[in-house]
């Protein structure tokens, strides 16, 4: 028998969680002096307000769908990716050869190649953890940590003594050429009398995401693969039992974690600064982390949970723009987030069982 | 003799680099010897580091500094022992949690109360830890080799230096020699049994984090009074990660926590001074000595060169009765 509907498991619980999480922000811009109602006003109408809001909003959407689900496949195996945030720097440099040193005679042939480069390099980063895991045993969370730390190495030295253009002091590549430019919001919704997202890094990658999104959906629950990734998270024991092998299972949904971490880089690196620097990816692997928890591993609700992260980055943006909160005040929220969704998952998950338990019993 | 003079400097500078790494490896060696996981070393010690540099800034007082940056680490400590002993949550998420609240709150609370984008102002006088003379270190510092290793490198750190070096037996004692060491080993392998020996898990766990909180938050104050002159934004650089790296590659153990410690210390200290490497042709860019730590690490944790294994229960949340 459960606990509880099912309702109150993918829905209350995930809301309750934000709410707690919403009031102790709430709580946090007051204490440092500021107006939490004024705060939440800015962040709408910097973030939602506008259709050039909406352009950044969505662009930073698109990253954490792409984290968000790399997150979400590996935790339905009952793995921990922390490396999203490596995968995904080595995913950049992917685009960036790809796109640098390949001749391209229109954006969406480059776009395909880029984005399986992207993926290459990004499942490439993520296999060494992953054989490491099924094969040795060593513990997924520490090992893909650690290659967080050698992506940023690795990358600074691609950067700084490999790709830099000579005479340039900037640690970044040269620019992409113009024909692998990708399509923005801007030049896509925009009529001549009418001129949409302008100026706004949204890009043609935010279609690519949301196709991500329904892929990773089949996948999960419409394949046998998928069957086998939930199965062998749901029990390794009962998995074994049923003839799936573990070290197999492990390699390939991480493989496929890597993959979609390393995607992200068509809308970053590709889509908005076309070319790579360092840190482009601003911490979105870890988001990622954040938008799973909170999507519960579903990628619908990886979607949503990624435009809410979306726009409280733009939102910060704006408070910090128009007021004296720093940025980190997203950082905040985020950890709380995670703390509340993940972490103290079962303060709000044990007094919601009792009740609905002592509600069952009163119903008989 | 010049390559001798370089060589203390390098060591010296060896020294002052692995004490905050030792003082986090060890705090993370108590946690997770009774089992709870934590990577969330990184956050306690850059919550304390800013605490303890914005307490000494405004009352000029290091050693309440030092208090407010172990009390601030212990906040920290009891929600991850909250999430992942009273609430069984996931260690790992909650560790995660941490790191990212003290990155946020840190800036957000420096620049309300400093308004100087993200840091405390610059320490000075009482406000900082002063290096400890030895006795006659001027004296003999003329003599050759013991003289320089003497006074130089031995002599002249901060007080928390010598306090991180003194935890290791500390710690190796109380960890093999009393009961509480040999309850906390045994709550990391088998809380059943502890259990059943009518001692209490959840309190021996809530202590082994309360002692974690209090390393780093030693850690955190080394750093920003100490080491430097203040708290800026993100000053802990991934070092709460690299303790963790020295503590697996210790297997757990304090006296090779220390080796470890000072091993990655001495590639920091490398780095920073040498930048690129020339071996006789073959250059070593500087990114190779920043990556190595965790190169090593992994190494290690593939266990081709002889294997970590943590302790057993780690991670798992206790349940009385199932």
């Amino acid at each position: 028998m459960d606990k509880m509907p099912k309702w109150a498991d993918v829905v209350l619980i995930p809301l309750i969680s934000l709410i707690l999480a919403a009031i102790l922000s709430a709580l946090v811009i007051l204490a440092i002096g500021e107006n939490p109602v004024e705060a939440v006003n800015l962040m709408v109408t910097g973030a939602l307000g506008s259709t050039y809001g909406w352009g950044y909003t969505l662009y930073y959407a698109t990253n954490f769908m792409f984290t968000g689900l790399a997150v979400a496949v590996a935790f339905h195996a009952r793995l921990f990716n922390i490396g999203g945030e490596g995968q995904a720097m080595l995913g950049g440099l992917g685009v960036a050869m790809v796109c640098l040193y390949i001749d391209w005679p229109h954006w969406s042939i480059a776009l395909l190649a880029a984005g399986l480069g992207a993926a290459l390099f990004g499942a490439a980063w993520a296999a060494i953890p992953a054989y490491l895991q099924a094969k040795r045993g060593s513990h997924i969370v520490i090992t893909t940590i650690m290659f967080n730390f050698i992506a940023a190495a690795f990358l600074n030295y691609m950067l700084v003594n490999v790709m830099r253009p000579q005479g340039s002091q900037d640690p970044a590549t040269a620019r992409f050429p113009e024909t692998v430019h990708l399509p923005t919001f801007q030049s896509m919704f925009s009529t001549a009398e009418n001129v949409m997202f302008r100026g706004a890094p949204a890009n043609i990658s935010f279609f690519v995401a949301l196709l991500a999104c329904v892929v990773v959906w089949a996948l999960i629950w419409r394949t046998r693969l998928g069957y086998e990734i939930r199965a062998y998270g749901h029990s390794e024991t009962g998995a074994v039992y049923a003839g799936i092998s573990p070290v197999r299972i492990t390699i390939i949904a991480m493989l496929i974690s890597g993959a979609l971490a390393g995607l992200m880089a068509i809308n970053n690196v590709m889509g908005e600064a076309e070319r790579l620097v360092l840190n482009s990816t601003e911490g979105a692997g870890f988001i990622g982390i954040a938008v799973a928890l909170m999507g519960r591993s579903h990628p619908f609700g990886v979607f949503l949970a990624a435009i809410l992260f979306g726009f409280l980055y733009q939102g910060g943006a704006e408070l910090a723009l128009w007021t004296s909160i720093p940025r980190e005040l997203i950082v905040v929220i985020q950890a709380l987030v995670i703390l509340f969704t993940g972490a103290l998952d079962n303060m709000v998950r044990m007094p919601l069982e009792k009740l609905f338990l002592g509600m069952r019993k009163g119903a008989e | 003799m010049e390559f001798f003079v370089t060589l203390i400097q390098v060591l010296d500078s060896t020294i002052r680099l692995a004490t905050p790494l030792l003082l986090a490896c060890l705090a993370g060696l108590y946690s997770e010897r009774a089992g709870i996981f934590d990577i969330g070393l990184e956050g306690k010690m850059l919550i304390s580091a800013f605490f303890s540099a914005a307490v000494a800034a405004v009352t000029g007082s290091v050693w309440l500094g030092l208090l407010a940056g172990i009390g601030a680490s212990l906040v920290l400590s009891a929600l991850h022992g909250v999430a992942s002993i009273t609430f069984r949550g996931n260690q790992l998420i909650s560790g995660v949690a941490i790191n990212f609240l003290a990155s946020g709150l840190t800036v957000l609370i420096a620049q309300s109360w400093f308004q100087q984008g993200g840091r405390t102002p610059s320490l000075f006088g009482g406000g900082r830890f002063e290096p400890i003379e030895f006795p006659f270190a001027e004296a003999i510092s003329g003599v050759p080799i013991i003289g320089p290793i003497y006074s130089e490198l031995l002599s002249g750190h901060s007080i928390l230096v010598y306090i991180a070096f003194l935890m290791v037996p500390l710690t190796w004692w109380i960890l093999y020699r009393t009961r509480f060491g040999l309850r906390l080993r045994a709550v990391g392998e088998n809380p059943a049994a502890v259990d059943t020996a009518g001692v209490s898990v959840v309190g021996l766990r809530f202590a082994a984090v309360a002692i974690c909180g209090v390393l780093c938050g030693i850690a955190g104050a080394y750093l920003a009074t100490a080491l430097q002159a203040g708290f800026v934004k993100e000053m802990t650089a991934g070092r709460g990660f690299i303790a963790l790296a020295a503590l697996i590659f210790a297997k757990w153990r304090p006296w090779h926590a220390m080796w470890a410690c000072l091993l990655f210390g001495l590639l920091q200290a490398v780095a920073l001074r040498f930048q690129n490497i020339d071996l006789g042709g073959v250059v070593i860019p500087v990114q190779v000595m920043d990556a190595l730590p965790y190169i090593l690490t992994v190494v290690i944790l593939a266990g081709f060169v002889g294997k970590a294994i943590p302790p057993r229960a780690g991670g798992e949340p206790y349940v009385k009765e199932r």
